[in-house]
């Protein structure tokens, strides 16, 4: 069982980082495109149309590779993950047809607008399909989130034992769940930091190879401040999104900060080096090497209070102490117990309906009812299975914190280099540092994604279904094959779009 | 000319006069060719489908396999 685990998960880990290379582009060079074509549309400068239309080009190339892409995540829920697809279904099925008809479709229309309209239809036209293009794909993006949203904090629905589905009662409180609120802000805003990356650092090429200087410089100043606008939303939604980690997923919060025993006044890492899991296990007063806190700083970001305990992994796992509501958390074996009683009280529930039992239908669904907060917990095995990959989790938080918050900086001497009397295109060491910002975008939003969902593991549902108890009962060799042949198809779709996208990049304006 | 004429000849001239789409375009065929006759018929069929036509009969089974990998803890 644990490979197909492994497997499936690694599956779906790859198809979704590699949909994650199209996605924040498409998000924040649309964007761009839009701001540029808006300045356009108000100053009837040629000029503006045709660097409008370079970046439309490379948006194009980004599309059509990606899309569909994150279709091949749907397959692989009805292959590899029947059981979850089957736990979920009902709650999946509004916001994904809600983002393939509206959103999709808005998108499809438009976007043909964009590229085949230019003097077939008015300037207030396009400009209105460029930026509704920009809508649909940001709106296709909300669905998506708020799906994946509602596996980090599962709301709005009530479980129906006699379908063993859950079922959407509150579409709004699935909608507009704080969790899904701050996540879909801060992703898509981080797309913009990606875009203009992207747009900085081609831009910086040309700035190189003595070409196209103005429209570089022109497309930088756009690119920088389409980015600083991004970086800052992004931090602040950030916020919004960690706290909201402290109060649904403790575990991750304390992954996250690699925090073994929990505390009052609690320290935020800036920077450390952590022991070996199983050693910061055995010394949970000391779990790291080195590190270097913001004092007080974790308690007040995560409760607002800096004088809150923050609970740490042992905590977590040996309950005990008391929550911000003032109640007492339940140990993992406590919430163990409580999870096989809802598990098997399910079982006995199906049994008894069968056999026209009522009063035994009835007991078993009080105690089903009584337990079912708990209800994924019945699927562990061993306690130290409920604690993510501390490490990954760990290091991927510092790398998307530190390096994200270096765009602003970058950003900003964008800003100041730009605007000096020296030629931008002279600060060679700085275009090459530009073009680096491109990869290291990109890995700043992937570590995101990794903090995200490594560091609700073993959770595929919050509390309510572990990856063990999601998995069809499937070989993993099925699964190693298809994992080869996704290997080889992204690979090649992957060198076929940057193929494009350089050859493109070198035709120039 | 008629909207519907008009519309048709917008999208029939622009795909005419593509460059670049066309690649892009064969590109997205040849994907999702792959993806849909390929990969979803030989490789990712329904696996619940294989165990039941019916929902009762899906469900017991998802019943049956919680039961199983609780019990087996």
């Amino acid at each position: 069982m644990e490979d197909i685990v492994l497997w499936s998960r690694a599956q779906f880990a790859l198809t979704a980082i590699y949909h994650w290379l199209f996605v924040p582009l498409t998000l924040g060079l649309g964007v761009i495109i839009g701001v540029m074509e808006t300045i356009y549309y108000r100053t009837k400068n040629e000029e503006w149309k045709t660097i409008t239309k370079f970046w439309m080009r490379l948006f194009g190339v980004n599309f059509a590779i990606g899309v569909a892409t994150g279709l091949i995540l749907e397959f692989q829920f009805g292959t590899n993950w029947s059981n979850y697809s089957w736990f979920v279904g009902d709650i999946f099925g509004a916001p994904l047809a809600i983002e393939g008809i509206l959103a999709f479709f808005l998108e499809a229309t438009f976007i043909a607008v964009m590229f085949f309209g230019w003097n077939k239809v008015s300037k207030g036209f396009h400009l209105a399909s460029t930026w509704l293009t920009v809508f649909g794909a940001s709106i296709s993006a909300l669905w998506i989130l708020i799906a994946n949203a509602w596996m980090q904090f599962p709301t709005g629905m009530t479980f129906n034992p006699d379908t063993v589905r859950n079922e959407m009662t509150d579409f709004w409180a699935v909608a507009l769940s704080p969790i899904a609120i701050n996540k879909f802000f801060h992703t898509v805003t981080s797309c913009w930091v990606v875009g203009s990356a992207a747009c900085i650092g081609v831009s910086a090429w040309f700035l190189l190879k003595k070409r196209h200087i103005d429209f570089a410089k022109k497309s930088i100043q756009i690119g920088a401040i389409v980015g600083l606008v991004g970086i800052l939303l992004t931090i602040y939604t950030g916020d919004g999104s960690a706290y909201q980690v402290a109060q649904k997923q403790p575990m991750k919060l304390a992954a996250m900060e690699g925090l073994y025993k929990g505390q009052t006044q609690a320290p935020l890492v800036a920077v450390g080096i952590l022991k070996p899991h199983e050693k910061a296990m055995q010394d949970i007063e000391n779990p790291s090497y080195f590190n270097i806190g913001i004092p007080y700083a974790l308690s007040f970001l995560s409760y607002r209070d800096i004088n809150a305990f923050v609970p740490g992994i042992t905590d977590l796992l040996n309950g005990g102490y008391p929550t911000q509501d003032g109640s007492k958390e339940l140990s993992a074996k406590e919430k163990m117990e409580s999870g096989k009683k809802a598990v098997m009280a399910l079982a006995d529930y199906k049994k008894a309906k069968k056999a026209g039992n009522d009063y035994e239908s009835k007991k078993q669904l009080e105690i089903l009812n009584a337990n079912y907060a708990n209800f994924g917990y019945g699927f562990i095995k061993d306690e130290s299975e409920l604690i993510p990959n501390v490490a990954i989790t760990f290091y991927a938080f510092r790398f998307m914190v530190i390096f994200g918050s270096f765009f602003i900086i970058m950003f900003l001497a964008v800003t100041y280099f730009i605007g000096k009397k020296k030629p931008f295109e002279n600060y060679t060491w700085f275009l090459w540092l530009c073009i680096l910002c491109i990869p290291l975008a990109y890995m700043v939003s992937q570590s995101g994604w990794l903090v995200a969902e490594m560091g609700r593991q073993p959770w595929v549902i919050q509390d309510l279904m572990p990856t063990s108890a999601a998995i069809s009962a499937i070989s993993s060799s099925s699964v190693a094959t298809t994992f080869i042949i996704f290997c080889v198809l992204f690979s090649v779709l992957l060198i076929a779009e940057l193929s494009i996208m350089f050859k493109q990049i070198k035709k120039g304006f | 000319m008629n909207v519907f004429k008009k519309v048709f000849l917008f999208y029939y001239q622009g795909f005419r006069s593509m460059t670049l789409g066309k690649t892009l375009w064969m590109i997205i065929l040849i994907k999702l060719f792959i993806m849909f006759a390929i990969l979803k018929v030989f490789f990712f069929p329904n696996f619940l489908s294989s165990k039941g036509d019916s929902k009762e009969e899906k469900s017991e089974y998802i019943v049956n396999e919680m039961e199983k990998r609780t019990i087996n803890n």
